[in-house]
């Protein structure tokens, strides 16, 4: 279902800004118009729509508008033209009074320095919202150490902001957007001000808060890394536009334009590249019953040394060597029981090629990529693995 | 330069005080009994604590907020201007000082805040506290006999004009030091404009504005011997007094109390702003 809805939305600084909207429409560049009309663009025309339950990540360099898009929706910024559907209603036609009311019941925000205030306990911070919509104080002090305990902070009420870590800070603040249990979280940058060891963590706490919640999550960021790992879809912005929206894959391996290439090209693509998304076709796959000189006349065909023996309803049994096929042809042998090895290592179509990379350089055979009910899926060959990382386009038929 | 007639600014002047006393007069003498009431009361009911008690609760509140060794040194001091026999003209003048620093914070801080919420106020606010704290006190002196009569009332209302500027402009600093992300994190989460102000802003603003109200003690004594002039009593009238005797010593005696007043009431409200923000 749709969430939230932005449809050219243009933001321009500045005074005067009917002449420079008049030049966003006819598609002149920020500096013509800045020079023209000494009108700054923010952000032109954005248009995108987020799923409810969706994390939609919006990523560009600073400067390129990702924080002041996110502030249109919530208003903190008033937008110059365009619409943002929230449920339908459209938040830049509403009157202050409901404005209110969506920021306190609809909204949460998620700061990039935690934005939490110095003379409040760390209970008072996460009540904040449910302070300002006048719940009563014992509700709201239970519905915020709830909240806390989300955030694995049991036990931290009463300090203020200054005793805790800025990792701890952050959660705090991630904690004080839940409370008010809005549908929405606007996180600008919220991981980019911590040590990048407790980035990666507060990453992956965050994922699993995620699997629990079901927010919808507008996140901002300006690393890529970051963006692949957090998002199901990312906009990539530039100047202030949206240059490409995509799954983290779709922007690693066909990116929109020379821009957003380079922007990829230096990302860790082990991180961000899936099993899926380099893995190929088995070329051949044999069952229990096809006899030993069956396997070995399709491996030799195929010049491969091993090969997956799957069941008939796919899922993956283990695998058979030529070596030992050849000898149980001598012997006569018509099944291939006796030699199937079920050790086979596997990983899902989800798992990221950085925790592969190690069990790929110690095995022989290729790694099996079966989904949850261990059907065969495709299998991961060196060549293919090192053409991902390289950031070739995929090759499918090898 | 004679082809320039001189610009009568003083006749103007003239003109409009004369003006404004008949028009208003009735309104300021009302004004001026009120607070008269309010001041001498403060005044009586200062004077009618024993001497001991007063000594002994300043020192303890020191001790609290600032530590012992402005303790100590309150209770030498207090002592000290018991013992010259000062105590009355003290507690009076600490009543003035009282009533004028409370007025200046129920005019100030609104003020102040207004100041920082609203640019046009502040524009038109920052130019008159600029001629306020620079136009020389006797300048407006006075003026403020024929509104509000001799003694104490003129006296509070020349120091409210000489000791709000800073309580005004430090509110309006405080408010727009407020870090631009608390600002939006008040707003994102549905904060109205006094939630705001009262969860947010002054609280956050608490210990710049009372570097104001500090500011505001420390000007509000520094204008009692001035005052004295147009009829104030307490400390200032025993300098003014001695003064116009030559009396070099007994001079010297209350302006050595006044310092002393000053240095416990700097010290204390301080460290208020301090100790609370901790």
């Amino acid at each position: 279902m749709e969430k939230l809805k932005v449809s050219n939305l243009t933001k321009i600084y500045g005074n005067n800004t009917d002449k420079a909207l008049e030049m966003v429409l006819k598609g002149e560049d920020n500096e013509q118009i800045r020079a023209k009309t000494k009108q700054v663009v923010g952000v032109r025309e954005a248009t995108f729509s987020v799923e409810d339950g969706e994390s939609f990540v919006i990523m560009g360099l600073s400067g390129s508008g990702k924080s002041t898009l996110l502030r249109c929706i919530n208003q903190l910024i008033k937008p110059t033209a365009g619409h943002i559907y929230l449920d339908g209603q459209d938040l830049t036609k509403i009157s202050s009074q409901e404005l209110i009311e969506i920021r306190r019941k609809k909204m949460g925000m998620v700061f990039q320095r935690f934005a939490l205030l110095p003379n409040r306990t760390i209970l008072d911070n996460v009540g904040y919202g449910l302070e300002v919509q006048g719940t009563a104080r014992n509700i709201r002090m239970s519905q915020a150490k709830e909240a806390l305990n989300l955030v694995g902070l049991k036990g931290w009420e009463d300090y203020y902001p200054k005793n805790l870590s800025g990792g701890m800070q952050q959660r705090v603040g991630i904690a004080r957007a839940l409370a008010t249990n809005p549908d929405i979280l606007l996180m600008d940058e919220p991981f980019s001000a911590l040590d990048p060891l407790i980035r990666q963590d507060m990453q992956d706490e965050l994922l699993e808060l995620q699997k629990k919640l079901h927010k919808t999550i507008i996140f901002i960021t300006h690393d890529l890394d970051e963006a692949l790992k957090i998002g199901d879809r990312i906009a990539l912005m530039k100047d202030a536009r949206i240059v490409q929206i995509g799954e983290p894959e779709d922007i690693l391996l066909s990116p929109a334009s020379d821009y957003v290439a380079r922007f990829v090209e230096n990302v860790n693509r082990s991180k961000a590249l899936t099993a899926s998304a380099v893995m190929v076709k088995p070329q051949v796959i044999v069952y229990p019953k096809d006899g030993p000189r069956a396997a070995l006349r399709l491996m030799e065909k195929h010049g491969i040394s091993s090969v997956f023996v799957v069941d008939r309803e796919g899922a993956l049994i283990g695998y058979v060597l030529a070596e030992e096929a050849a000898e149980l042809a001598e012997k006569g042998q018509r099944e291939l029981d006796g030699i199937i090895q079920n050790d086979v290592p596997t990983a899902l179509p989800d798992t990221p090629l950085a925790e592969l990379l190690d069990v790929m350089a110690y095995t022989k055979i290729p790694l099996a990529v079966v989904d949850e009910e261990n059907k065969l899926k495709g299998v991961l060959v060196r060549g293919s693995v090192i053409a991902g990382l390289a950031g070739e386009r995929r090759d499918w038929d090898e | 330069m004679n082809s320039i007639p001189k610009i009568p600014l003083a006749k103007w002047t003239d003109v409009a005080l004369n003006w404004a006393t008949m028009n208003y007069q009735d309104t300021t003498k009302a004004i001026s009994d009120f607070l008269k009431g309010l001041i001498v009361g403060l005044q009586d009911s200062l004077i009618a604590i024993p001497p001991e008690l007063v000594i002994i609760i300043v020192a303890l509140l020191a001790w609290w907020l600032a530590g012992k060794r402005i303790a100590l040194f309150s209770l030498v001091g207090l002592a000290f201007i018991y013992n010259i026999q000062l105590w009355d003209e003290t507690m009076q003048t600490i009543a003035m000082v009282i009533a004028a620093v409370a007025l200046c914070m129920i005019i100030g801080v609104p003020l102040g805040i207004l100041s920082a919420k609203n640019q046009t106020a502040h524009r038109i606010i920052t130019p008159i506290l600029d001629f306020m704290q620079t136009l020389p006190a006797f300048v407006y002196l006075l003026p403020a006999i024929p509104f509000f009569g001799l003694g104490v009332v003129p006296a509070v209302i020349t120091t409210l004009i000489f000791a709000m500027p800073p309580i005004i402009r430090l509110t309006d600093l405080g408010i727009k030091q407020v870090p631009e992300e608390l600002v939006e994190l008040g707003k994102s989460f549905g904060s109205t404009f006094f939630q705001m102000l009262f969860k947010i802003e002054l609280p956050l603003a608490r210990p710049t504005i009372l570097a104001g109200i500090n500011q505001c003690i420390m000007l509000s004594l520094s204008m009692v011997v001035i005052a004295a002039m147009i009829g104030a009593k307490g400390l200032g009238g025993v300098v003014w007094t001695a003064i116009q005797q030559l009396k070099m010593g007994m001079g010297f005696e209350a302006g050595v109390a006044i310092v002393i007043i000053a240095i416990i009431l700097d010290r204390i409200t301080q460290n208020l702003g301090k100790a609370h923000n901790e």
